[in-house]
């Protein structure tokens, strides 16, 4: 079979004109979205994209992360720093920003899988490793510290994709490529023997070790292309909002925010992280317009809104919203 | 017949229980041999020390002429001993199927290959029309057999069943020991099982080693073991003979 | 530096670490039993802090004096919040209890943020800048008076799980729960019960550190994490464990603020949980799982 026979393999034609639609709807969407819908957009893509990463490590292999901040602060602090102190563009800056992300992972998945720190603890130590982080660059005189690393601006008339500077449709596309490219690649990934042995050690680490899967080789892999996956979204978060201050980008609610969209999507499906971006980006969106119409200027009162619907959504769908929908239309996603 | 099992002297102690106690004994290739006993005689920390689980406080064991005693889960499966769980846990969010290409991917790169592997042991172990239903939504028996497909797509030469049988109705037992004999005669696949519905070790096994409290009490041919004294008086009762 | 600032400081982050160590009970409790991560643990010691500074600015009631109530408050928060709202969680995967407490979080902090705004609020007692003097060592009064009131209420929780039936059937629950329904024990009220505690737990430590730190109302979440740390340090599920890791970690802090800065503490708190974490995950005092 060719690649791509086996990437479609299995895949109903409903869900195959259904990423067709959505794919072109994407695609021509700044055609049509003004200035505001953009910056939306491009949130939705960005926290769709940095979903499929984590999803890999709790959906595919079962390894609770709540410190992915980690891994986008690594990245765009490595990236924005060779920019500003060397002029090294971002495409060569990703080439040291993911290996020091997957460094950094392969640290916590080889402490922790080695000393076998698993489920609740796993989460905690995967926190306190982004803690310490925040912490240290705080101190780091090298990208300024507390007082914030920031980028160099001016107004741009052109899109230079080569040191990504320019208008956010720039950044739209970039994000929408890494997406597509995220979602293909996860599939390719779930439909191979890693894929397999991921799910094995999701579902019963000692069955899957008596099976013969070393499971400590496989949980690394997960970590260490879930971080540099991530640390990609952490270069372009840096070249698009162009300041970085560690309280910031490495706040544990950054981490918060990563996950919640796969959860709430379906944890495990690769239509999961995608869908919930689109809902809660949305959800937050419609709030904010929803209570600047009514005349309520509340700060708080939209957490509390998006709060609230968050703990309907969780507690009406246990699975995440992809798995009830795709059931409503018909649509099963073979490779859970 | 040529040893593929080779167990010398094994103990295993918990808190200051010694749960198996020098243990010695020895599987032919291509043999059945079954491990009885009561509740509590040590056999399932046997397997688990064969398998990898426990390391052994003392003593060795030997499989194809290597020492695999301390060696992890992973590499003992990969050394070739496939096995099951007393109480099964096969991947309950899987597809039946997707469960035993996991296992059978462990000697194949290609996805494509392991399907069909997978489909063929589905087949012998008559699971191959629930190949799509979810590992949960199966009843006992059919757990029981997809445990079994499982350890056997992982192309073991020896395979460890812990209980298959028990919890199972008798033409389900019928069945099981059906499509172990016919893979021990059609494979040469060697087979160590604990069980204790003695129905099903009569009809299979052609060695049988009895346990209690970590220690042998009797082995050796089916007829003998059974009407041995010490093995009644421990383990049988005199009414299992009648 | 003169070697009494170093005792100082010790003594007051040990007496700061046993109001830790109270929160800390509190998740502790609630973990040992339930089996929930209570990611809204320092949002619920918000709401008690900020119970106490308005009951305080209002009518002045001091608030030690006002730990049983609002303590109690808390437990009523507490059970309606379990049987409501987590009970229907608690066999789901952990993932998904977090989120659900995530949530709870978020709407906690930001009603909050509504009621009382961004400021930080704090309480002034006629005893605020009060000081014991003991030779060459000086104690803050308040933090004298807050160490000791968390002891009292833990002692007096360590008596509930140990003398009164209740208590009992709680840790037969956290020990078996198959075996806890087998024997007829209604699980349901038992875990909202536990959860109570534990809230009550934190609300007690609230008020008691209000005394020490204005409360904001983002403050909740350094808390929850703070009360982690504590409770992996000292032993998940181990009660004496929750308040040796308070009083440790209380120490560490203080020292830490002391000798490097003060916006370094956390770092120095989590290094602890890090190397706990690798050389002893059961925690210090924690039982070794089979």
């Amino acid at each position: 079979m060719t690649m791509l026979g086996r990437l479609i393999d299995g895949v109903s034609v409903r869900v195959l004109i259904l990423l067709g639609v959505l794919a072109v709807a994407l695609l021509i969407a700044p055609l049509i979205a003004g200035d505001y819908l953009l910056t939306v957009l491009i949130l939705i893509l960005y926290f769709a994209y940095i979903g499929q990463a984590w999803n890999i490590m709790m959906g595919f292999a079962g390894q609770l992360s709540l410190g992915h901040a980690l891994y986008v602060g690594l990245g765009a602090y490595t990236a924005a720093a060779l920019y500003v102190h060397f002029g090294i563009g971002p495409w060569l800056g990703l080439l040291v920003a993911v290996p020091v992300a997957a460094l950094a992972g392969a640290f916590i998945g080889f402490l922790a899988f080695r000393f076998k720190v698993g489920g609740v603890y796993f989460a905690i130590l995967t926190i306190a490793v982004c803690e310490f982080a925040r912490v240290g660059f705080d101190h780091l005189a090298w990208t300024r510290g507390s007082s914030g690393l920031f980028l160099p601006v001016s107004q741009y008339s052109g899109n230079d994709l080569w040191h990504l500077r320019g208008r956010p449709v720039m950044f739209y596309y970039i994000l929408l490529a890494a997406t597509a490219l995220a979602f293909v690649g996860c599939r390719a990934l779930l439909q191979s023997r890693i894929g397999y042995f991921w799910r094995a050690i999701r579902e019963d680490e000692e069955a899957a070790r008596s099976t013969g899967i070393d499971t400590f080789h496989y949980k690394m892999i997960a970590v260490v292309i879930s971080a540099s996956m991530t640390s990609f979204a952490g270069v372009i978060y840096a070249f698009y909002y162009n300041n970085l201050f560690p309280e910031q980008v490495f706040h544990i609610s950054r981490s918060i925010e990563i996950i919640l969209g796969p959860i709430v999507g379906g944890v495990g499906t690769l239509f999961g992280p995608i869908l919930g971006a689109f809902v809660l980006t949305g959800l937050a969106e419609i709030l904010n317009n929803v209570l600047a119409a009514l005349g309520i200027d509340l700060p708080g009162a939209k957490q509390v809104f998006y709060g609230i619907c968050l703990l309907f959504v969780i507690m009406a769908l246990p699975d995440g919203v992809w798995p009830w929908l795709a059931r409503r239309m018909g649509l099963s996603e073979r490779s859970k | 017949m040529s040893t593929l099992l080779k167990v010398e002297g094994i103990s295993k102690r918990f808190r200051g229980l010694l749960a198996v106690d020098r243990l010695s004994f020895e599987v032919p290739k291509g043999a059945i041999f079954a491990v009885i006993g009561p509740n509590g005689a040590g056999k399932t920390t046997l397997f688990n020390m064969i398998a990898g689980v426990y390391t052994p406080d003392g003593g060795t064991i030997t499989f194809r002429g290597e020492r695999i005693e301390g060696l992890t889960p992973d590499k003992v499966c990969r050394r070739g001993i496939g096995r099951t769980y007393q109480i099964v846990r096969p991947f309950p969010a899987l597809s039946v199927e997707d469960n035993v290409i996991v296992g059978a991917l462990l000697h194949r790169n290609g996805v494509v290959d392991a399907r069909a592997h997978a489909l063929d042991v589905l087949r012998r172990l008559d699971l191959y029309d629930k190949r799509a239903q979810l590992a949960s939504s199966l009843t006992l028996p059919d757990r029981k057999r997809l445990e079994v497909a499982r350890a056997l797509a992982t192309d073991p030469k020896l395979l460890l069943l812990d209980e298959v049988m028990a919890g199972l109705r008798p033409t389900e037992t019928d069945r099981i020991v059906a499509i172990l004999r016919e893979l021990n005669r059609e494979t040469g696949l060697t087979i160590v099982l604990i069980e204790h519905v003695m129905r099903a070790v009569m009809a299979l096994a052609g060695q049988i080693l009895v346990l209690n409290h970590g220690k042998p009490i009797a082995q050796g041919e089916p007829q003998a073991v059974v009407h041995d004294k010490a093995v009644i008086d421990s383990y049988l009762g005199a009414e299992a003979l009648s | 530096m003169p070697a009494e600032i170093y005792l100082n400081v010790a003594v007051g982050g040990v007496l700061t670490g046993l109001v830790y160590g109270l929160m800390a009970l509190g998740l502790s409790v609630i973990f040992g039993v339930v089996r929930v991560v209570n990611f809204a643990h320092g949002e619920m010691m918000s709401i008690a802090m900020y119970i106490a500074v308005v009951l305080f600015s209002a009518f002045h009631l001091d608030p030690l004096l006002m730990l049983v109530p609002v303590a109690a408050v808390m437990f009523a928060f507490g059970y309606a919040l379990q049987a409501g709202v987590i009970n229907p969680f608690i066999t789901r995967p952990e993932h998904s209890q977090f989120l659900l407490l995530v949530a709870v979080a978020m709407i906690i902090v930001n009603v909050l943020l509504i009621v009382f705004g961004p400021d930080a609020k704090g309480i002034q007692t006629s005893y605020s800048y009060d000081s014991f003097q003991f030779g060459k060592l000086i104690v803050d009064a308040t933090k004298a008076y807050a160490g000791l009131a968390a002891l009292v209420v833990a002692a007096a929780l360590f008596a509930f799980f140990k003398y009164t039936t209740l208590g009992t059937s709680i840790r037969a629950c956290a020990d078996n729960y198959t075996g806890a329904l087998v024997v007829g024990l209604d699980v349901k009220h038992l875990y909202a019960l536990t959860f109570g505690l534990g809230a009550a737990c934190v609300g007690a430590a609230g008020v008691v550190l209000v005394l020490i730190v204005d409360v904001t109302p983002s403050l909740g979440h350094g808390y929850t994490l703070l009360a982690f740390v504590i409770v992996i340090t000292g032993g998940l599920g181990s009660m004496p464990g929750a308040l040796l890791g308070g009083l440790l970690i209380g120490l560490t802090e203080a020292m830490a603020g002391l000798l490097f800065s003060p916006s370094a503490k956390s770092m120095f708190s989590f290094a602890i949980l890090v190397l706990v974490l690798l050389f002893r995950p059961q925690g210090i005092m924690g039982k070794r799982a089979a």
